[in-house]
Parts: C-alpha cells; structure tokens; sequence
C-alpha cells in the first residue's frame, strides 16, 4: 500500500474534525472532534513507522520501528487524561449555566 | 487487488463516513455512537498494519474508557433530546468552505513528495506485543512511570473541578 492513501486517509478525518470544530456549537461534540484529529494523527504515525520500517536505520537500531509506535501509546496516555479534566471542565460548565452550548461563554467579549 | 486493499477501501469508507455522520447527527448519543464506529475502524486499520498492540489499546481505551465517559456525562446532563436548534446556515457554510480548501491545500502539498518506499503491510514484528512491552519497560520505564504522575494529577484535577463549592 502506497504512503500516500494513508495520508490521505488522515487528512480526510483530520480535515472533518476541524470542520466539526468550526460548526457545531455543543461543547462535547467539539471536544470529541479534537479526539477525532487526535487518532487520524495517531494513524499517519503508524503508517510511517510500518514505512520505515525496512530503511537501513531500521537494520542499525532495534528498536527503530517500535519507537513510533510506544509514542503513539504515550499519546492516548495523554488524551485520556486530558479527556478526564476536559469532561470536567464540561460539566462544571453545565453546573453554573445549565447548558453546554458555547455561545453561551461570551464573557470575556464586553 | 488484493484483499489488504479491500480491507483498506471498505475500512476507509467506514471511518469517514461514521466520522460525516458524528459531525452532522443531531443527538450527541448519536455523535458518541458514531465516533466509537470510527474508532473500531481506526483499529481495523491498526490491525491490518500488524501494530497489534495498539488496536487492542485503542479499542480498550478509546472505545472503551473514553467513549463511555462521553456517553456518561452526555447522559448526565440529559442532553439526548436535540439540544442545538438548526439556524445559522451562513456560519455552517463557512466552515464547511474553509475545512475543504484547508484539505485542498494539504492535498495539494503532499502531491509534491515522491516517496517510493511501500507501507508494510500485516508483517514485521515492530508492533507485536512482546517487542512493544520489551522496549516499553527497558528504554522507555522512565516516561512510562512518569504518565502514571500524570494520571494521578488528571484524577486530583478532576476531582477538584468536579467538586461542589
């Protein structure tokens, strides 16, 4: 398989959580869009550690083609806690104005 | 064609069009639903790369952890009746307009690489378990213990935000 069908892949998923950033205005639906870009991410991280994975760096270094992999472990690690306190966040901002829409949060403007 | 490149097509096919599907269903279960179809089909992709270990974490974690916190706090705050009243087309056109030339310009950016080298596909050992676990616990221990410091402070976070006054 050609490098080029995963970019494109990822980009499409990237490219449609940012459009779901920029239109919807329910707080969780934003928050799990940015999950959505995260993992297209995670994906093209892994293509390209499976594409090196044959290059002559890879026969000098053991551990060449896992390292992309563990990092994209680390990064779940992080979206999971990060989801945690954002999900927080969210609710705390249901408790003081009894909705999640963020048009809602417009204090800072005046 | 081979069946790896059906398997890729149709695997594709899923996890863009559950992903259309999140950003336009007008429940937020819906959108939950819908993004934990996406997630398995990002693990079906992992699986055909061969990172096996990473499709059982995204599975566990994403669709698992993750996707059930979604769904509790959506429930939580009862929002499954359509919360978000449809007006403001103009605005929806515009984002819809500058995401697709943001995907354009991207496109037409990687049209410029000329990368010869083949994604390996369903073989090399760099994702099996065991390789993964060895360098995670050898190279990696130092970062590996540190996200657990990191949880910690997310719980403790959590928890202080969460909390009544």
């Amino acid at each position: 398989m050609d490098i080029k069908a995963y970019i494109i892949l990822s980009l499409t998923l990237f490219t449609i959580g940012v459009i779901g950033v920029l239109v919807r205005r329910n707080a969780i639906i934003i928050f799990m869009c940015v999950e959505l870009m995260l993992n297209a991410v995670n994906l093209l991280l892994v293509a390209f550690s499976k594409m090196h994975a044959m290059s002559p760096a890879a026969k000098a270094l053991p551990t060449f083609a896992s390292d992309a992999q563990i990092f994209v472990f680390f990064i779940m690690v992080v979206a999971a806690a990060e989801v945690s306190v954002g999900l927080a966040i969210i609710v705390m901002m249901y408790r003081n104005i009894h909705s999640v829409d963020i048009n809602f949060l417009n204090r800072l403007k005046n | 064609m081979g069946i790896t490149t059906i398997a890729f097509i149709l695997l594709s096919l899923m996890a863009i069009g559950s992903a259309v599907m999140m950003i336009s269903s007008k429940s937020p279960v819906h959108s939950v639903l819908w993004l934990i179809v996406v997630f398995f089909a990002i693990s079906g992709h992992y699986i055909l790369l061969n990172a096996q270990f990473l499709a059982i974490v995204n599975i566990i974690v994403y669709a698992g952890a993750i996707m059930v916190l979604f769904l509790f706090v959506v429930m939580l705050m009862n929002l499954n009746a359509e919360t978000e009243p449809i007006k403001n087309y103009r605005l929806r056109l515009i984002g819809i307009l500058s995401g697709g030339s943001l995907l354009l310009v991207l496109i037409a950016a990687m049209m410029k690489i000329d990368v010869a080298q083949p994604v390996l596909m369903s073989t090399g050992d760099s994702g099996l378990i065991k390789v993964l676990g060895h360098a995670l616990f050898t190279n990696y221990v130092l970062p590996f213990e540190i996200s657990s410091v990191l949880f910690l402070s997310a719980m403790i976070g959590a928890v202080i935000i969460g909390k009544k006054e």
